[in-house]
């Protein structure tokens, strides 16, 4: 089973993302900001993170351009999940080393779809119409 | 579902919308209208129809839209645009390498994610294609789709499902929530309204037909026929892809399967016999007027 880190100081959306990833068969593992995510992966890399940008003490474009330095790194695909829909924050994330980008609010179809793009899920069995 | 509910939404469906569903189409109805009735508070379809008996005009309307509105995302099933640009572009480019030419149908271009999918596609593969020249003709029965279409416009929502980030960031402008297709690609695609149960052999030959999803709703006698006249309005080293769930075998030897590529294939070369054509006649006559 793959590991996904859900980094967001929301408890409501990790509850959210996390049902929606385990229903995707992830195991999910949450941190609340950028330096409790870090510790996290300090510990274990997980294959996906995903990953919000405004949060206190460290955002998520900081905790990705740490992650990213760090042995192993370089592994995990990371998609932001946030509310800054701006085509600024787009590149400016992509640029940084991010997989793939969710402009809030999400549902289970944008997961999935976004998770299939970056090779983290298989296409789903084509359904009927 | 009980038969005597299917026979009743069978007959609604028909007298409001044409949607003609043979008798095998359970498992259509159920992935279409259980989610329907759940998001109404009731048990099943059993209820909805309860429920739509006792007259109520606005859960019909929902039934009659859930069942007809095919809901379409950018690189749909993702492996026919796999398809597309693996295998048939470079077979394209190889065999139409004198006269430099492409012409591609999107039978059912709906709100216009398909066809611009392909745009994007080819955008890509611009390089190749210097010096061509590539025409995609996207026709949908419904004028509001089409004209949905052409604005190339779509909400947060659409744009997250199956565009990868990368497409969006490179081919589309932002204004507030919503997104726009770039010109230079929505000048890649024309649009007509069409109701593939007519003629539309005045639409030329074509090198690509994307076909999906849409034969589904027409009976056996229908798609038939529609298959014999989409091969003759095809180029002989042509392309047909088919949505997911659709297939001509069993139905007509007037395609064949590309080997090891689903939902691809091409003209067999074999004339679409008459009788089908003729059985299927009266019926297009009967359902477009």
């Amino acid at each position: 089973m793959k590991t996904c880190l859900v980094v967001d100081d929301s408890s409501i959306v990790r509850k959210i993302a996390r049902r929606i990833l385990e229903g995707l068969n992830f195991q999910v593992i949450e941190a609340e900001d950028g330096v409790d995510a870090l510790v996290v992966c300090k510990k274990a890399m997980p294959e996906a993170v995903l990953l919000d940008w405004n949060m206190p003490v460290m955002d998520g474009y900081h905790f990705l351009s740490h992650l990213r330095r760090m042995p192993g790194g370089d592994e995990p695909k990371v998609v932001f999940c946030t509310t800054e829909n701006g085509i600024d924050h787009i590149e400016r994330a992509m640029d940084g080393g991010a997989n793939e980008y969710i402009m809030k609010p999400f549902d289970k179809d944008i997961i999935a779809a976004k998770f299939q793009e970056v090779g983290l899920i298989e296409l789903p069995e084509e359904s009927p119409v | 579902m009980t038969p005597p509910d299917y026979e009743y939404l069978r007959k609604l469906l028909k007298d409001h919308s044409g949607l003609d569903l043979s008798a095998d189409k359970q498992y259509l109805i159920e992935s279409r209208l259980l989610p329907l009735s759940r998001k109404c508070g009731l048990a099943g379809i059993g209820e909805l129809v309860q429920k739509m008996k006792s007259g109520t005009p606005a859960i019909v309307a929902q039934v009659v839209e859930a069942m007809t509105t095919n809901e379409t995302f950018f690189f749909r099933d993702k492996v026919p645009f796999d398809h597309f640009r693996d295998a048939i572009m470079p077979e394209m480019l190889k065999a139409r390498a004198a006269r430099k030419s492409i012409r591609i149908w999107c039978a059912a271009g709906s709100t216009g994610q398909e066809p611009y999918s392909l745009a994007m596609c080819l955008k890509e593969m611009s390089a190749a294609l210097a010096g061509w020249r590539v025409e995609i003709i996207a026709t949908d029965l419904s004028q509001e789709v089409l004209e949905k279409s052409k604005s190339g416009i779509y909400s947060q929502f659409e744009v997250q499902r199956g565009l990868p980030i990368q497409l969006l960031v490179k081919y589309f402008k932002q204004n507030g929530e919503l997104w726009q297709i770039n010109a230079d690609i929505r000048a890649m695609v024309q649009h007509r309204q069409l109701n593939l149960l007519h003629d539309f052999s005045q639409l030329g030959a074509f090198d690509v037909v994307f076909c999906r999803n849409v034969l589904i709703y027409f009976d056996q006698d229908t798609k038939i026929n529609i298959f014999g006249r989409l091969a003759r309005t095809m180029e002989a080293d042509g392309f047909l892809v088919l949505g997911a769930a659709e297939t001509v075998v069993g139905l007509t030897d007037v395609f064949k399967p590309f080997p090891d590529k689903r939902g691809l294939y091409r003209p067999s070369g074999a004339r679409a016999t008459i009788a089908p054509a003729a059985m299927a006649m009266p019926k297009i006559a009967a359902m477009g007027r």
